[in-house]
C-alpha cells in the first residue's frame, strides 16, 4: 500500500541518513588516521620527553613487515600484530644505541633521531628496491543509497578507539603504567623509591615505536609500500600531538576528534587542498590559545 | 744550438700525444636525475636507460669519435637541488648538453637557469605540453598526443561525462586544462574536477565526490607515492569506473606495484611501455635486462631517456660538432630522427617536441595489459599549430590551451 508521499518520505530519509553516515564515515577516516599516526609519537615526546623524527620509519617498518609477512602466507591480522612487534624491537634497539645517550638534550636527540630517518630511508631504497607490492584492502564493501564504502576503511576508526582504550588499561592498570608514570612525575624520586628508570624508558620508547608500527600495519593495505611512505605520516602526527600537548591519551583523542571534524568539514566543503590548510591553520590557532595544547584544559590542577 | 734541437725534439715527441689526447677529449653530458626521494621510484629507469644508451654509443665510438662522459648529480626530488645542481653543471663541469629532470616543477625550476647560460638542455620526460623554448628539447610526450588519442576513445567507449582528479600543481593544472579542452571539444561535459596536494594520501572524500556526480570515466592525473594510494582506496570502495590516464602505468607502474584488480579497467596512452610486444621493443628490453637485471620496470620515461641520448647523437653527427649553437641548428634544420624501443621518432623542428607512437594501454582485471589500439607517428602538433616557431623565432615560454603564443 504504498502511496507516494511514503515513497517520498522513505526516499527523503534515506537521502538523509546517506548523508549523515557519509559524513560520520569521512570524520571517522580522518580521526583514525590522525589518532593511529599520533600515538606513537605522542608516547614518546610525552613520557620522555624526545622529539622522534625517526618517527615515520617506525610506521615504514611495521608496514613492511606486515605485507612481508602476509604474503609469506601468515593471516593478516597475526601479520599485523608481527609489523607492530617488529617496530617495537628496533625501537628497543635505537633507544639502546643511540637515543638513551641523549636524554636532557632535546635539540640533540632531534637531530640524532632525524640522521636515523635519512639513513634509514637512504638504506631501505637502496637494498629493498623503491617499492614493494602491497597488499589489497581486507573485507568487501558496502552500499548505502549513491554511495559505496570500504568495510575495512569504516572499522579503523574503531580500531584507533580500542588501541586507546588499550592504552588506558596500560597506564592506569598494570605495574608498567603505574612505574612509567611515576618515573614521568619525577625520574628522580621514582629511582630513589627503587625503581629502574633506565628500563622503565626502553620500554616506553619501545611501546611508542611499537604504536607507530601498528599505525603502519593497520594501513599497509591502503597506501603505497615505498622507503619514504613513513613521511605521509609524519605531518599529521606532529599536526596532533601539538594540538594535543604532552598528554598521551587526554591530548591525542580532543585533538584528533577536534582536528578530524575541521578536516573532514572543511574537505567535504572546499575540497582537499582546504581540508589541509585547515588542519595546519587550526594548529596554529590552537598553539596561540592554548600553548600546552588541549590536553591541558583536561589537567587537574 | 744543442738546447734548441733538445726542445724540438721533445717537441715533436710531445706534440701528437698532446694531439691525440685532444682528439679523445670526451664530449661531457650533465645529468640531473632523482635518484632518491619521493621520485627516485619512476626515475631510476631512466638514468639506466641514459646510460645504457652512453655504453653502447661509447662501444660503437662515441659521438663524432668522441666518448661520452656522464656528470651525473642526484637532485634528490628537491626542486631546490635541481638548481644548485644546475649551476654547478653550467658553471663547473661546463658540460656540451644537460639531460633530466622528472616533475615539471624541478623542469620550471631549471629552465630559467638553462636560458641564462644559452644551455642546450633536453628534458626526457612526459609532461603537460606547451614549452616553447630555444634551448630545451623534450623528448617524451605532450597532452596533444596523448590525450587527443585516448580522451575521445574512451569517450566513444563509455560516454561524455568526466571527472578529472589531478595532482595540484603546474603539471595536473595544465593536463586537466587539455582534458577540459578535448571533452568539450568532443561534446562532452566535466562531471567535476578536483586538485589533490600531492602530500594528500586519503582520497575518502574524493571517492564520495566522485560517486555523487556519476561520471563514466575518470581521468586520474595523480602523481608520487602518496597519490598512487588513490587506486587501492578506489577499489575498496568499488566505485568501479573506467579511468584514463597520460601517466599511470607507465610511470610508476602502479600496475605492477599494487594487487589486482586496483587497477582494473585503467587505460592509459604513454609512448612506451615494458609490455609492448615488437621486435624493437623486445630488442631493448633484452639489452637492458641484460645490463640491468633486477629492473622492476621498463617505462615510458626509460624509453624517452634513451632516445634523447641517441637524438643528441643524430643531431651533433649532422652539425659536425659538438658546439651547442651547431647542435641546436642541426636539430632545428628537421629531419634528426632515431630508431628506438617504440620505433622511428623525429625531432619537430618548429617545437622542439618529439612525434611518437601511442599505445593504448587497458588494464586487465589481473592487471596484464593489453593494446586495443597503437596510434603511429603522431605528432607534436599543438604548439605549431598554435604560433611557436623556434627555427624562426627565439622563446623562452610555456604555453597553454588558454594562454598560447601571441601571433
Amino acid at each position: 500500500m504504498d502511496c507516494p508521499g511514503a515513497t517520498f518520505s522513505k526516499g527523503l530519509a534515506m537521502t538523509l541518513l546517506t548523508t549523515v553516515y557519509s559524513f560520520l564515515y569521512q570524520f571517522g577516516d580522518s580521526f583514525a588516521y590522525l589518532t593511529l599516526s599520533a600515538l606513537g609519537l605522542a608516547v614518546i615526546f610525552g613520557m620522555m620527553g624526545v622529539i622522534n623524527l625517526a618517527h615515520g620509519e617506525f610506521v615504514m617498518c611495521g608496514a613492511y613487515v606486515t605485507i612481508l609477512t602476509a604474503k609469506a602466507g601468515v593471516p593478516l591480522p597475526l601479520a599485523m600484530l608481527t609489523g607492530a612487534l617488529a617496530a617495537a624491537c628496533v625501537g628497543a634497539i635505537l633507544e639502546y644505541l643511540v637515543v638513551r645517550h641523549l636524554y636532557n638534550r632535546l635539540f640533540d636527540s632531534i637531530v640524532a633521531t632525524w640522521a636515523v630517518s635519512l639513513i634509514t630511508q637512504q638504506a631501505m631504497l637502496i637494498f629493498a628496491g623503491p617499492s614493494i607490492e602491497g597488499l589489497s584492502t581486507p573485507f568487501n564493501s558496502f552500499e548505502l543509497g549513491d554511495y559505496s564504502f570500504s568495510t575495512y576503511r569504516a572499522l579503523l576508526p574503531f580500531f584507533a578507539i580500542a588501541v586507546l582504550a588499550g592504552l588506558y588499561l596500560l597506564f592506569f592498570r598494570t605495574n608498567y603504567g603505574v612505574y612509567a608514570r611515576a618515573t614521568i612525575q619525577n625520574a628522580q624520586m621514582a629511582k630513589c623509591l627503587g625503581l629502574r628508570t633506565p628500563r622503565i624508558y626502553s620500554m616506553t620508547f619501545a611501546l611508542g615505536a611499537g604504536l607507530a608500527g601498528l599505525a603502519g600495519a593497520l594501513y599497509a593495505p591502503t597506501i603505497t609500500a615505498v622507503p619514504t611512505m613513513g613521511s605521509s605520516f609524519i605531518v599529521p602526527a606532529f599536526v596532533t600531538v601539538v594540538t594535543g600537548g604532552a598528554n598521551v591519551l587526554l591530548g591525542v583523542l580532543p585533538a584528533a576528534g577536534f582536528l578530524g571534524l575541521i578536516q573532514s568539514g572543511m574537505t567535504a566543503a572546499f575540497g582537499q587542498l582546504a581540508g589541509q590548510i585547515g588542519l595546519l591553520i587550526t594548529v596554529i590557532f590552537v598553539i596561540r590559545l592554548l600553548p600546552m595544547g588541549m590536553g591541558h584544559l583536561f589537567n587537574r590542577r | 744550438m744543442n738546447k734548441i734541437r733538445r726542445m724540438a725534439i721533445a717537441c715533436a715527441f710531445t706534440l701528437p700525444v698532446a694531439m691525440s689526447v685532444m682528439a679523445v677529449e670526451p664530449v661531457k653530458l650533465g645529468l640531473l636525475e632523482d635518484q632518491s626521494g619521493n621520485f627516485s621510484l619512476a626515475v631510476i629507469p631512466k638514468i639506466h636507460a641514459t646510460q645504457l644508451a652512453i655504453d653502447e654509443i661509447n662501444a660503437k665510438g662515441g659521438i663524432l669519435g668522441r666518448p661520452i662522459k656522464l656528470i651525473h648529480y642526484d637532485t634528490q626530488s628537491d626542486n631546490t637541488k635541481f638548481q644548485e645542481f644546475a649551476r654547478r653543471l653550467i658553471q663547473t663541469d661546463k658540460p656540451e648538453v644537460i639531460f633530466g629532470g622528472f616533475s615539471s616543477a624541478s623542469r620550471e625550476a631549471i629552465r630559467p637557469i638553462m636560458d641564462k647560460a644559452k644551455q642546450l638542455y633536453f628534458y626526457n620526460n612526459q609532461y603537460e605540453g606547451g614549452v616553447c623554448d630555444s634551448n630545451v628539447f623534450v623528448t617524451g610526450a605532450v597532452p596533444e598526443q596523448q590525450f587527443s588519442t585516448l580522451v575521445p576513445w574512451l569517450m566513444e567507449k563509455y560516454g561524455k561525462r568526466v571527472y578529472t582528479i589531478a595532482a595540484d600543481y603546474n603539471f595536473g593544472q595544465i593536463s586537466a586544462e587539455w582534458v577540459r579542452k578535448i571533452v568539450k571539444e568532443n561534446g562532452g561535459t566535466m562531471a567535476g574536477e578536483e586538485f589533490i596536494p600531492l602530500s594528500v594520501n586519503q582520497f575518502g572524500q574524493t571517492i564520495q565526490n566522485i560517486q555523487k556526480a556519476k561520471p563514466d570515466f575518470v581521468m586520474t592525473l595523480l602523481v608520487g607515492n602518496l597519490q598512487s594510494a588513490y587506486f587501492e582506496q578506489q577499489a575498496a570502495a568499488n566505485l568501479n569506473l573506467p579511468m584514463g590516464s597520460s601517466i599511470q602505468v607507465g610511470q610508476a607502474y602502479e600496475h605492477k606495484r599494487f594487487k589486482p584488480p586496483a587497477l582494473k579497467n585503467m587505460y592509459v596512452t604513454p609512448n612506451y611501455i615494458e609490455e609492448v610486444d615488437s621486435p624493437a621493443s623486445n630488442d631493448f628490453k633484452k639489452r637492458f635486462k641484460a645490463k640491468y637485471p633486477n629492473e622492476p620496470y621498463i617505462s615510458q620515461e626509460a624509453a624517452n631517456a634513451y632516445d634523447a641520448v641517441y637524438i643528441y647523437k643524430a643531431a651533433a653527427e649532422k652539425a659536425k660538432s659538438t658546439d651547442m649553437v651547431a647542435v641546436r641548428k642541426a636539430l632545428e634544420g628537421g629531419g634528426i630522427c632515431t630508431d628506438g624501443p617504440q620505433g622511428k621518432v623525429c625531432m619537430d623542428p618548429k617545437s622542439h617536441h618529439m612525434s611518437h607512437t601511442i599505445y593504448l594501454a587497458h588494464v586487465q582485471d589481473d592487471h596484464s595489459i593489453k593494446f586495443p589500439k597503437v596510434w603511429n607517428d603522431i605528432q607534436p602538433y599543438w604548439l605549431g599549430e598554435a604560433g611557436c616557431n623556434l627555427a624562426v623565432k627565439a622563446d623562452y615560454s610555456q604555453y597553454t590551451p588558454s594562454n598560447p603564443p601571441k601571433k
